[in-house]
C-alpha cells in the first residue's frame, strides 16, 4: 500500500514573516534574542474578541494558522485533524499550576486548567469547525509533529480521509526558558541567528511555532509537493546505523542519495548536536545541496513543522533561499528534497517530500 | 499486511492491584481500590475518595529494581511496571529480529513531579542533581523511559486525547501493525495522580465526596484514580506458534466537537466512534456479550453515554458496567487498565461488576450489572473511552479462535 499524500495547503506563524504572504525567506528577521517569538497576526478575522481574550497565545495562532491553511487548500471541512505537541499548551499549565502553588491549592478557577490540556488545540479547531471528525494529539517530544504525519498518511492509505489537517505547535515562555536553561538547552552566549551555524558552543536558540498543513489523498492543481514518507530513528546507534536507516527508507522509495536534490537538516548550533547533519552533508549526501531552518524559527520539539514548510516551499518555487542555503547550490532542477532533523540527540526523524 | 491484531501480554497496576492476577480477584470480589489518599500530599486529602496505588514511589522504584536514587516520575515507574508484565507474558525480546514498538499515552505527564520542584527549578541559587527530572516533565519522557528500560526502540509515541488516550494509543499501535510498520507494539498508557489533576477536577465541580456510582440517579461525580494498563499486540505472522489472549477486532475515533469539557446530551461523539468500532471489526451491536463503559459517574457523561449506547443497541443492551468505581478514573490510562479488564473478561467468561449502583436514571431503559456474571460466554467486549476536547474512542475486543 503506498503511503504519500499532497501537501494541499500550507500556513505558518513563526518568527519569520511567514503568515499570509507569498514570500517565500526573501525578507527574514534577524536577532541575537536568547529566544525567538512568534511574528502574531491579528486575530479580528479568526476570532471574536471574547474568545480571542479567553485563549491563550498558542491556541489563537493555531486557530490562524489552520484556517489560513484549510483557505489555502480551498477546503471547509477536514477529514481528519490530528496535531502534534511535545508541551501542550503551557501558559494556561504554568498558570494553573503557579495558582496552586502560590494558593495552597485554594481559590481556583477552571479556565486554564481546562485550556491547559495537550489536546486543546486540535479540540478548539474541531470545535470551531464542528467537525466530529477523527481527531488525534500526539505528544512525543521531537517525535510529536512526525506521529502526526504517519498517522495522517495511514488513514490516507486506509482510504479513510480525503483531506486531513495536520499541525505542530509548541510556545516558549520566559519560565520554561528559563528552566531549560538549567539543563543546557540554550546557548549561554548572545548568538547572531544568521551566525548561529557557525557557533561552537554547546545549546541552542529556543524558538516557538504554529504550522499547520493540508494533506490530500488527490493530486490538485496547486500542490506544494508529495510527502512520500516519515521515518523516526530513537536513539540511532551510531553515523553508520543512521546512514542504513536512510539508505533503506530511500530504497523502498527507489531512491539513491545521490537522488536527493536538496536536504533540509535541523541545524541549530549546538556542538553536541550539529556533527551529525555535518557528517551526513560530507559524506552521505555529499551530491545534494544544503538548506537549514531553525536559525529562522529557533529550536523546539515540533520545529520540524517549519522545516516541512521550508521544504515544501523549496519544491514549489523551485528555490533555495540565501538565508537557508549553505555552501553553493549543487541541485540543477528540484525533485526531491530530504529532512533531516534531530531533537536533542535522541529523537531523529527523516521526511522525504517530491515535486508532484 | 497483517488483517488481524492478536493480544499476546497483558500488564496492569491500579489501585486494585499491582499486576493482571491481583486484579482479576479484586474484579472477581468485588473489591474496590477507592479510598482516603496515603501518598499524594493534598489540602483534599480528607474531601475525596481516591484510586491511589497503595505504594510510595520508593517502593515502586524498588518493584522496578532500579537504584533507590534513580530520576524519574511516578507515571513512568507505573508505565514500566504494567508495561513489563505484559511483555514478558508475551515473552517478547528485543533481540527476536522483529520490529517492536512503544505507543503511550499520559494526560500530565511528569507534572507530578514538576508540581513539587517548579519553584527550586526557577531559583538559581538552588541546584543538585534533582535538577534531572526537569526533562522528566514531557509526555514523552515516560515512553522513552520504557522503551529504554525494556529495550524496544524500532518506535516510540505518545499519545494525549485526555481520558480517551490510551484507547488512541491502542488504536494507533493496530494501525501501525496492519500497515506492515511494525510488527508488534506494547500498547496503552500510565497517570500517576498530582495536585494539578486533583485541583483541576475540584474546579470543574465534578469530584464525587463519597465513592462514585456511575449510571446511578443519584451520581455526583467521578473518583480520580492512578496506574497503568498495557498490552502487547502483534500481527498474525509475529504471533505464530504463541498463545493469543484475545483479538483487538475493532477500534473507531471521532470527535463530539460539542464543547471543550462536557459531551454532548445524545452522545454524538460516542455513537461515531463506536459505529466505526462496528464498522471496522465487521461486528454487529447483538454480537456483543459485555459493555465496559467509560461511566465515570458524571452527570454529564452518563446521560450522554447512555443515550448513544441505546440508540447504538436499539435499547437492547447486554450487560454493562463500569470498572471506574473499582480503579477511580485513571484519565489518560483508563483505555489500557480497561482493555486488560476486557481481555480478562474474554479469558474467564466474567461481566464485572458495576459497584455502587442503586437508583436507575429515569433518562435510560438499561441498568448496570451490579453482581459479577460468570455463567455466559463473553466472545465479544466493547469498551468506550472518552476525553475532554470532545475526543471519543470505542474498542472491541474479540476471543481468538
Amino acid at each position: 500500500m503506498e503511503m504519500e499524500a499532497y501537501i494541499k495547503g500550507t500556513s505558518v506563524i513563526s518568527a519569520q514573516p511567514t503568515f499570509n504572504t507569498t514570500d517565500f525567506l526573501t525578507e527574514i528577521v534577524e536577532t541575537d534574542a536568547k529566544y525567538l517569538n512568534c511574528i502574531e497576526p491579528s486575530y479580528k478575522e479568526f476570532l471574536n474578541p471574547i474568545m480571542a481574550r479567553r485563549m491563550a497565545r498558542i491556541i489563537k495562532m493555531s486557530i490562524a494558522a489552520s484556517t489560513t491553511c484549510m483557505k489555502d487548500a480551498g477546503i471547509e471541512q477536514p477529514d481528519a485533524i490530528i496535531t502534534g505537541t511535545a508541551l501542550g499548551c503551557l501558559e494556561d499549565t504554568e498558570k494553573f499550576l503557579l495558582a496552586i502553588i502560590e494558593n495552597d491549592e485554594q481559590f481556583l478557577t477552571p479556565t486554564s486548567f481546562i485550556q491547559s490540556t495537550h489536546n486543546t488545540v486540535g479540540a478548539q479547531i474541531a470545535l470551531q469547525l464542528k467537525c466530529m471528525n477523527y481527531n488525534f494529539t500526539y505528544v512525543h517530544k521531537g517525535f510529536s509533529f512526525e506521529s502526526t504525519l504517519i498517522d495522517a498518511l495511514m488513514l490516507i492509505a486506509e482510504g479513510e480521509a480525503k483531506n486531513i489537517l495536520v499541525g505542530a505547535h509548541d510556545e516558549m515562555r520566559d519560565k520554561y526558558y528559563r528552566v531549560c536553561d538549567r539543563i543546557g538547552y540554550w546557548k549561554k552566549e548572545a548568538v547572531s541567528t544568521m551566525q548561529l551555524i557557525n557557533s561552537a558552543s554547546s545549546g541552542s536558540i529556543a524558538g516557538e511555532g504554529a504550522s499547520f498543513f493540508v494533506l490530500a489523498a488527490e493530486k490538485g492543481a496547486n500542490d506544494y509537493a508529495k510527502l512520500r514518507g516519515v521515518r523516526t530513528f530513537y536513539k540511532p546507534e551510531s553515523e553508520t546505523d543512521i546512514e542504513n536507516k536512510l539508505t533503506t527508507f530511500l530504497a523502498e522509495k527507489k531512491l539513491k542519495p545521490e537522488d536527493i536534490d536538496v536536504v533540509v537538516y535541523g541545524f541549530n548550533g549546538d556542538n553536541r548536536f550539529d556533527p551529525i547533519y555535518h557528517k551526513l552533508k560530507n559524506n552521505f549526501f555529499k551530491n545534494s545541496s544544503s538548506a537549514y531552518f531553525k536559525h529562522l524559527c529557533g529550536e523546539y520539539q515540533t520545529a520540524a513543522g517549519f522545516g516541512m514548510w521550508t521544504a515544501a516551499n523549496i519544491i514549489k518555487t523551485q528555490t533555495v533561499p540565501a538565508a537557508i542555503l549553505i555552501d553553493q547550490a549543487k541541485h540543477k532542477a528540484i525533485k526531491n528534497v530530504l529532512i533531516y532533523n534531530t531533537f536533542l540527540g535522541t529523537d531523529h526523524s527523516a521526511y522525504l517530500l517530491s515535486a508532484c | 499486511m497483517s488483517s488481524k491484531i492478536y493480544i499476546t501480554g497483558l500488564g496492569i497496576i491500579s489501585a486494585i492491584g499491582n499486576n493482571v492476577a491481583e486484579s482479576l480477584d479484586a474484579l472477581s470480589n468485588s473489591r474496590s481500590g477507592v479510598h482516603k489518599l496515603r501518598h499524594l500530599r493534598t489540602r483534599h486529602q480528607d474531601t475525596i475518595p481516591v484510586g491511589e496505588i497503595d505504594l510510595s514511589d520508593a517502593q515502586l522504584i524498588e518493584r522496578c529494581g532500579l537504584p533507590p536514587d534513580f530520576k524519574t516520575t511516578r507515571t513512568a515507574l507505573l508505565g514500566l511496571l504494567a508495561a513489563r508484565e505484559a511483555a514478558t507474558q508475551a515473552a517478547i525480546s528485543p533481540r527476536d529480529g522483529l520490529r517492536t514498538g512503544i505507543i503511550s499515552a499520559t494526560s500530565v505527564g511528569g507534572m507530578g513531579t514538576t508540581e513539587n520542584l517548579w519553584l527550586d527549578y526557577l531559583n538559581p541559587e538552588k541546584s543538585g542533581d534533582w535538577l534531572k527530572y526537569i526533562e522528566t516533565h514531557e509526555c514523552g519522557d515516560s515512553t522513552e523511559f520504557i522503551a529504554d528500560e525494556l529495550g524496544f526502540k524500532d518506535y516510540v509515541s505518545t499519545i494525549s486525547t485526555a481520558c480517551s488516550s490510551s484507547a488512541n494509543s491502542i488504536m494507533y499501535g493496530a494501525r501501525l501493525i496492519k500497515h506492515g510498520l511494525l510488527d508488534r507494539v506494547i500498547v496503552g498508557g500510565t497517570d500517576a495522580l498530582s495536585r494539578f489533576t486533583i485541583n483541576g477536577f475540584m474546579t470543574l465541580m465534578i469530584l464525587d465526596t463519597q465513592n462514585c456510582k456511575p449510571f446511578d440517579a443519584e451520581r455526583k461525580g467521578l473518583n480520580l484514580g492512578e496506574g497503568a494498563g498495557f498490552l502487547v499486540i502483534e500481527s498474525e505472522q509475529a504471533a505464530k506458534n504463541k498463545k493469543v489472549l484475545a483479538e483487538l477486532s475493532g477500534y473507531g475515533n471521532a470527535n463530539d466537537a460539542y464543547h471543550q469539557t462536557a459531551s454532548s446530551p445524545e452522545g454524538a461523539g460516542a455513537y461515531l466512534a463506536m459505529e466505526k468500532a462496528f464498522k471496522i471489526s465487521g461486528l454487529k451491536p447483538t454480537d456483543i456479550d459485555y459493555i465496559n463503559a467509560h461511566g465515570t459517574g458524571t452527570a454529564i457523561n452518563d446521560l450522554s453515554e447512555g443515550t448513544a449506547l441505546e440508540r447504538m443497541f436499539n435499547k437492547k443492551l447486554p450487560p454493562i458496567s463500569s470498572t471506574k468505581p473499582f480503579t477511580g478514573h485513571t484519565l489518560a490510562a483508563c483505555g489500557g487498565i480497561e482493555a486488560v479488564f476486557a481481555v480478562l473478561a474474554i479469558q474467564n467468561n466474567m461481566v464485572f461488576p458495576s459497584l455502587n449502583y442503586v437508583n436507575p436514571m429515569p433518562e435510560l431503559s438499561f441498568a448496570p450489572t451490579t453482581e459479577i456474571q460468570k455463567d455466559k460466554v463473553i466472545d465479544h467486549v466493547l469498551s468506550n473511552s472518552f476525553g475532554f476536547g470532545g475526543n471519543t474512542s470505542a474498542l472491541i475486543f474479540s476471543r481468538h479462535n
